[in-house]
């Protein structure tokens, strides 16, 4: 249990959260090896089941990173993000799983930093966790 | 029948940047065992031309069907290797970018050994998802060489002028009775003192000479369809009713100085805006021997928490005025703020002073007040307050948008923001550009602006618009999404969730998505609960793919 590396899948939006990750890397900003990123044009293109999947595949957590609240490159798809978040964390208090394992973040894309500071925020909070109960991450 | 999936993997050095941490043969080796993968090749630097090349040869030679680089950022590099794809004679979009250096070798440069794990687990993801790539196809359609220009102020007869004087034929609506916006009731143009007037006969009888211009007056926008090349406009003028045809529309439609209603006893005879002042200037009407102008009134409020940039320089040139009419006129201007920006602004002001204009600074807290035949003002070199004779008081008010720039708003589906001000795309990217397609925007309408940058705003915005005019066609990627309409069950969720009101539903009943109007976003894809809709380019299949790629 004490050398759990929580495996967190990122749904990662082209025009802000992808371009704050890129920009993290390109300032050099370290953070925890823990996230995995899946690219998509807007994170209204997530779905609750996108997340599920994750999950049921080994995520011990997973979050989707948009552009800022009212910034959205196409208008209100992060909106629609957060509700879908909302959504999964509800399910999963239905199957007594914590619903911090799925998170919604705002970024703008000249926020590497907070690109970095997300990815050390939800490594910390699902290790407190600890391993998903769905246990398809071997790496403990 | 499915062809076998025969995927290419290149790995890339970056020199250092990614090598420096992560051992690319271990990956190389890695990659080789994963499924469908038959070949695997590092590069020095895979976006060098002997890079592209090898791409292009390992293409051939192991007869590639799937490429997946992993090295940098796809948001610059995607499409140098989309293009050496083309090139070797397979599907652009049967391409897969994974980010193994601003994603993992630059940041996790103290702890390679997790390092690698991810490297090889985001490759992993990458081969996994390229499974399901699908191709992805350009389509064309055809472009109306005709534009829309709503608003004949300065800006609009700017850009409709410009595009004719390009070969484009123009439909350009005017609300009022006649053409020429602000301008045609002013005195003269700071800083170049033309008259106000002069400038707008001159534009109206350029336009009623061109040929190529159709002016409407009298008219309202009604309705608005189609896409970017292919818009369909109707519009009401003077009773008769018309739709035109366009590539292209631009938003020129102004807007208006704020009437002072409740404020600083306003009463339009002693007490007037700007506006008021030029109209008596224009007709040699002003007799006041002292007058006081007040600055940023009904502006930079909470409710109105914006600087309207024009009205410090226009009280500025309008005092000048009063000065050189009657040198002795008393001068006051109680300012908050003075916003003379750029040389020429500047220089104004300078001048104003050197005539005996008085500028005296008061605070939102201590407001001056108006009375019978003063102004009382706190004045903070004196510390007390002081009555300034005012014969005459100017009140500097600011451009407020339209009551009709929603409607406008919503018949073009382009946005306002809180103060009804057009917004642009993007304000340094695409500062002329609505997030839509073949829509631009200039002068008031977006911002207070001065005629000169109005004008520049205008042939900005002609420029923009004359890029998809001079097109027969234009060509767009299907990154589009698509309904398979057998499973769609009419519930209407994709037409409630599209942020751009493309879906719609046709005579049969089923959600349809014009391709050229669809943005790619996805939203309605994860909307639909019939999952009837297509996304080739983000598919549910490549998404899923990734997620069970998660873990080896
Ligand atoms: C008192 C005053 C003094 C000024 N002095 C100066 C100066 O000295 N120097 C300077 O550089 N600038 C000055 N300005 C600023 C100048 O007036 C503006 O820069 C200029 O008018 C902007 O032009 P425009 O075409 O964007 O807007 P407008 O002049 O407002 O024109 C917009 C046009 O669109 C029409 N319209 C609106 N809505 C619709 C609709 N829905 N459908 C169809 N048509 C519509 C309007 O009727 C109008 O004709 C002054 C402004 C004021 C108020
Ligand atoms: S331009 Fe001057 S008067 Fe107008 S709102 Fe700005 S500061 Fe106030
Ligand atoms: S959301 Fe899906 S099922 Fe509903 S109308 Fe749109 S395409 Fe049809
Ligand atoms: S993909 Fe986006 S823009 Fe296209 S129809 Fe769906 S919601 Fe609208």
């Amino acid at each position: 249990m004490n050398n759990f590396e929580p495996l967190i899948a990122v749904f990662s939006c082209h025009y802000c959260s992808y371009a704050a990750a890129d920009l993290a890397g390109s300032s050099r900003i370290q953070y925890p090896p823990n996230i995995r990123v899946i690219k998509i044009p807007c994170t209204g293109r997530v779905s609750v089941n996108h997340i599920l999947k994750a999950l049921e595949c080994g995520a011990d957590g997973v979050y989707v990173a948009g552009c800022l609240e009212g910034t959205c490159h196409f208008i209100s798809g992060n909106f629609k993000a957060k509700q879908r978040v909302q959504y999964a964390k509800n399910l999963l208090s239905e199957i007594n799983m914590e619903p911090e394992r799925v998170q919604m973040y705002f970024m703008s894309a000249a926020e590497g930093a907070k690109f970095a500071n997300v990815a050390k925020e939800m490594t910390e909070t699902i290790r407190e966790l600890g391993p998903s109960p769905l246990g398809q991450n071997k790496s403990e | 029948m499915e062809t076998e999936l025969r995927i290419g993997v290149f790995v890339c050095h970056c020199g250092i940047n990614i090598a420096g941490v992560l051992d690319i043969e271990d990956l190389c080796e890695y990659a080789g065992t994963l499924p469908n993968v038959v070949t695997v090749q590092p590069n020095l630097f895979t976006c060098a031309e002997t890079g592209t090349s090898g791409i292009k040869n390992a293409v051939k030679e192991h007869d590639l069907n799937r490429v997946v680089v992993a090295a940098c950022t796809p948001r610059t590099h995607e499409p140098i290797f989309r293009a050496s794809c083309q090139e070797a004679g397979i599907n652009p979009y049967f391409f897969e970018m994974v980010n193994i250096r601003e994603h993992c070798s630059w940041v996790h440069r103290h702890d390679r050994e997790a390092a690698q794990g991810k490297a090889r687990d985001l490759i992993r993801m990458a081969v996994a998802r390229a499974m399901f790539l699908e191709p992805i196809e350009t389509f064309k359609s055809k472009v109306e060489p005709r534009a829309l220009v709503i608003g004949a102020g300065i800006a609009g007869m700017s850009s409709a002028l410009a595009l004719a004087g390009e070969g484009f034929d123009v439909t350009l609506l005017e609300k009022k009775a006649e053409m020429g916006g602000l301008l045609r009731d002013l005195h003269k143009v700071a800083p170049s003192e033309v008259g106000a007037g002069e400038l707008v006969e001159q534009k109206v009888a350029a336009i009623k000479q061109e040929g190529r211009i159709q002016c409407f007056t009298s008219a309202t926008l009604e309705e608005v369809s189609g896409y970017v090349g292919n818009y369909s406009a109707t519009f009401s003028s003077n009773g008769n009713t018309h739709t035109h045809k366009v590539g292209a529309i631009i938003v020129a439609t102004g807007g208006a100085p704020l009437k002072p209603m409740g404020l600083y006893n306003y009463d339009g005879k002693r007490v007037i805006t700007q506006s008021e002042l030029e109209t008596k200037l224009k007709s040699g009407k002003l007799d006041a021997k002292s007058i006081v102008m007040i600055q940023c009134v009904g502006a930079r409020i909470p409710e109105r928490n914006y600087c309207s940039r024009i009205c410090c320089m226009v009280a500025i040139k309008n005092s000048l005025h009063i000065k050189e009419i009657a040198k002795d006129a008393k001068v006051f201007v109680l300012y908050r703020d003075i916003q003379a920006y750029g040389v020429e602004n500047e220089a104004l002001f300078l001048k104003a002073k050197e005539a005996g204009v008085r500028f005296i600074r008061y605070n939102l807290e201590s407001p001056p007040v108006v009375g019978d035949g003063n102004v009382e003002i706190y004045h903070p070199a004196m510390g007390k307050e002081v009555p300034l004779p005012a014969e005459l008081v100017v009140l500097s008010t600011p451009i407020v948008a339209h009551d009709d720039a929603e409607s406008v708003s919503r018949i073009l589906k382009v946005p306002v923001n809180e103060y009804r001000f057009f917004l642009e795309a993007h304000a340094k990217l695409s500062p002329l550009d609505f997030a839509t397609n073949g829509i631009y925007l200039c002068g008031n309408a977006h911002y207070p602006a001065t005629v000169r940058e109005a004008i520049s705003q205008a042939l900005g915005a002609a420029s923009r618009a004359s890029i998809i005019l001079s097109h027969d066609a234009i060509e767009r990627v299907g990154t589009v999404a698509r309904v398979d309409q057998e499973l769609c069950s009419s519930c209407f969720a994709c037409v409630k969730v599209c942020p751009y009101q493309v879906p719609h539903m046709d005579e049969g009943g089923k959600a349809m998505i014009e391709p050229m109007q669809c943005q790619g976003c996805g939203i309605c894809v994860a909307e639909c609960p019939a999952e009837a809709i297509q996304f080739g380019y983000v598919s549910d299949a490549q998404i899923m793919a990734a997620c069970e790629a998660l873990c080896a």
